[in-house]
């Protein structure tokens, strides 16, 4: 499944690093972030929840970049 | 400017003022550690985001960004300060603090460029309509297009969006459909006629009765595509996020290296060391090697490329796709609804002995009354009665040769030669024309031919001269079409090579061979010539996606091909085919124009910074004067007007 989510990030070298970060997430298969539109697309591995996942993804990413915000 | 690009403003401005003040007060201040404390005032008041990064990043394991440059070279440039002002009594540290605040200048001069382009294309594909007038009960509501559901009645103002698919009930206008084919003259709309949403009407009131919801809508779908596109990144993208990745730590190393080495050196052959200097340069070295002018660049010209061109009617879904095109050697053609218009008229009628034009007409427009293609169309059209689906029953269709079927209890088939071929059908005489030849046979017996004949578009000349100016070397027509059909519309258009008479999967087969032929043998090779497919995307969807690039055209309103396609062109007008390879064209030169002078004035203040020749001052204008010069640059490839 894959779900796309907004984003707000300052830097094209921070956004490099969220999707570092989510692609690490256990329950992500792969996610691209793209710092020109915003826009941060997660596909998950099967039978993981989005819900579950996604807040995960959104800690990790704060950890590498403070700044940084997921739109769930 | 959003609050923290004016807070960040605010921060540049304060520590500009706290700086001058210390520098002009700095001669009377007696002690070098009350001059440190001082200027560390405007260093802290821009840099300490910067500097709580890198120790971030440190933490993280994830030690080597700009913000870990930047940081090492100024507390570098400070130690060999405090060094000097230990020693003479008098620091300086005005150059750090100003390098930290030519930095910040740097990334907020980018963080708005950004945002600015990011809303200029966002502007450019203003087609999100806000609301809908939604009529309930004789009574006109404004509400959200969310909520409308299919089959709902909404009216639409002069003026105003169309907020919604749907079929005209009543009223009469024109549809400016600009923002979603680039082009500027204005549709007509009448009752019966499907309208879609992202139009604009012009001057009368519409009622319209809805097709789709709104995230069917062609507007939400074009929307949402063009959105995606930026993240389907480019080859030259992700090289530059590798490069990225071993550039930082390697100039990292380098920097130690020339902090280390010639000092060490110069002290084995018993020179004099002067080891600040060399920190000093090392330092310098730190400032020029950051990246972020090539990193933001390129991201920056795809998505700018990409807006822009949606702006003209040409969709493209993703950066790789924009790269791809810019190789294309080889552009293949569907015939049908490409190069010709697609609007089939009967033109003439053979019978047999023994059958009448009414009957010919009669049989061939039941025997193929179960299909939607464009010559199925016309010969109904031609027959001019409504056909009853219930009057013909065991219909096949044989792909690439026509079909059989069973009419008022006669087997009827309809179809080219290969049709009459495979059910053993003699052709007596074949009239000797260019259009699209349909024999019927009835029992077994033949019947006759319909001569069904398709408009060149006016355009398709032009198309194909744009295509060779645009560095295209071969243009090839793959047509399921007789070849003499074929071959009379190649030569009046000028397309080189022709190959007629194929079936959907030899089109493919036929693409195949184009790309093979292109790739010389390397297949693998990333950087071979690219085959283009070009179609009207209704039945040739498998080709679309076999070849390098698929590019659908006349799209509008088509969720097949616009699914199936890697480029949508949005009106049927050939000449974006060219247009598009331009535009791709132009995007790849400002990328490379960005890496080789970004990557080239860096190379050259390296060398510079390392021999001691430039300093860090040098350093930091080349630094974020490249920055400012590399994203103007990328901002270019949003004006394709006259590309």
């Amino acid at each position: 499944m894959k779900k796309t989510y907004k984003i707000e990030v300052d830097c094209a070298n921070c956004a490099e690093k969220m999707q570092v970060a989510a692609k690490n997430t256990p329950g992500v298969k792969d996610a691209v972030v793209s710092f020109m539109t915003l826009k941060m697309k997660v596909e998950f591995e099967e039978g993981a929840d989005p819900a579950e996942v996604m807040p995960k993804v959104r800690e990790a990413c704060r950890k590498v970049e403070d700044d940084c915000e997921v739109y769930l | 400017m959003n609050k923290k690009q004016k807070n960040m403003l605010a921060r540049i401005l304060a520590a500009l003022v706290c700086l001058i003040i210390v520098k002009i007060a700095e001669k009377s201040i007696p002690f070098w550690w009350l001059q440190l404390a001082l200027y560390m005032i405007p260093y802290l008041i821009v840099g300490w985001d910067v500097l709580r990064k890198a120790v971030k990043g440190i933490k993280n394991h994830q030690v080597f960004d700009e913000c870990f440059l930047m940081t090492v070279a100024t507390l570098g440039a400070i130690a060999v300060g405090i060094y000097d002002g230990i020693h003479t009594g008098s620091g300086d540290y005005l150059e750090a603090v100003a390098v930290m605040l030519l930095y910040q200048v740097g990334e907020l001069f980018q963080s708005i460029a950004v945002g600015r382009s990011r809303r200029n294309i966002s502007e450019l594909m203003d087609i999100r309509p806000d609301y809908a007038n939604l009529e309930e009960d004789g009574e006109v509501s404004r509400v959200d297009p969310d909520e409308v559901e299919v089959d709902s009645v909404i009216v639409v103002n002069p003026g105003e969006k169309i907020p919604l698919d749907g079929v005209v009930l009543s009223g009469e206008s024109m549809l400016n459909t600009a923002a979603l084919t680039g082009e500027s003259v204005p549709r007509a709309a009448r009752p019966g006629d499907t309208v879609l949403s992202g139009c604009i009407n012009e001057n009368g009131v519409l009622r319209i009765r809805t097709t789709a919801e709104f995230d069917e809508s062609t507007a939400s779908k074009i929307l949402d595509l063009v959105e995606n596109a930026a993240a389907r990144k480019s080859r030259s993208e992700n090289f530059i996020s590798q490069f990225a990745r071993w550039y930082t730590p390697l100039v990292c190393y380098a920097a130690l290296a020339l902090a280390v080495l010639p000092p060490v050196f110069l002290a084995i052959t018993g020179r004099e060391v002067q080891l600040f200097t060399w920190i000093y340069r090392a330092c310098t070295f730190l400032v020029i090697s950051c990246p972020c002018a090539v990193v933001i660049s390129i991201p920056l010209t795809f998505f700018a490329g990409l807006g822009g061109a949606s702006n003209q009617g040409i969709l493209i879904k993703g950066s790789n796709y924009l790269e791809t095109l810019s190789q294309v050697r080889t552009v293949a053609f569907d015939k049908t609804g490409t190069v010709t218009k697609g609007n089939f008229a009967v033109t003439e009628v053979h019978p047999a002995e023994g059958f009448t034009k009414e009957d010919l007409l009669e049989m061939a427009a039941y025997a193929e009354s179960h299909s939607s293609h464009p010559i199925s169309r016309s010969l109904r059209q031609a027959f001019g009665q409504e056909t009853e689906l219930a009057a013909v029953t065991d219909v096949q269709e044989i792909s690439g040769h026509g079909v059989t079927a069973v009419y008022k209890g006669r087997n009827v088939a309809a179809g080219n030669e290969k049709l009459m071929d495979r059910l053993g059908i003699v052709i007596p005489e074949v009239p000797e024309t260019t259009g699209t030849k349909v024999f019927v046979a009835a029992e077994g017996k033949y019947a006759g031919c319909v001569v069904i004949a398709d408009e060149i578009k006016p355009e398709a000349k032009a198309a194909m001269d744009g295509l060779k100016r645009a560095g295209v070397r071969q243009a090839v027509m793959l047509t399921g079409d007789a070849s003499a059909v074929a071959e009379s519309v190649a030569k009046t258009v000028g397309i080189d090579t022709v190959r007629a008479e194929l079936l959907p999967a030899q089109k493919v087969e036929a693409v195949e061979e184009l790309i093979r032929q292109a790739a010389g043998g390397a297949e693998e090779d990333p950087k071979r010539p690219k085959v283009a497919f070009v179609g009207d995307g209704i039945n040739d969807a498998p080709v679309l996606s076999r070849a390098d690039v698929g590019i659908a055209m006349g799209a509008l309103g088509s969720d097949a091909a616009i699914e199936a396609a890697d480029v949508v062109l949005m009106d049927d007008d050939p000449r974006k085919i060219g247009k598009a390879i331009r535009i791709s064209r132009k995007c790849l030169r400002i990328v490379w124009q960005n890496i080789i002078f970004a990557l080239g004035v860096k190379g050259i203040c390296l060398v510079l910074g390392a021999i001691g020749a430039a300093g860090m001052w040098l350093a930091i204008f080349a630094d974020v004067g490249v920055m400012v010069l590399c994203v103007l640059n990328a901002v270019r490839a949003l004006f394709l007007k006259n590309v």
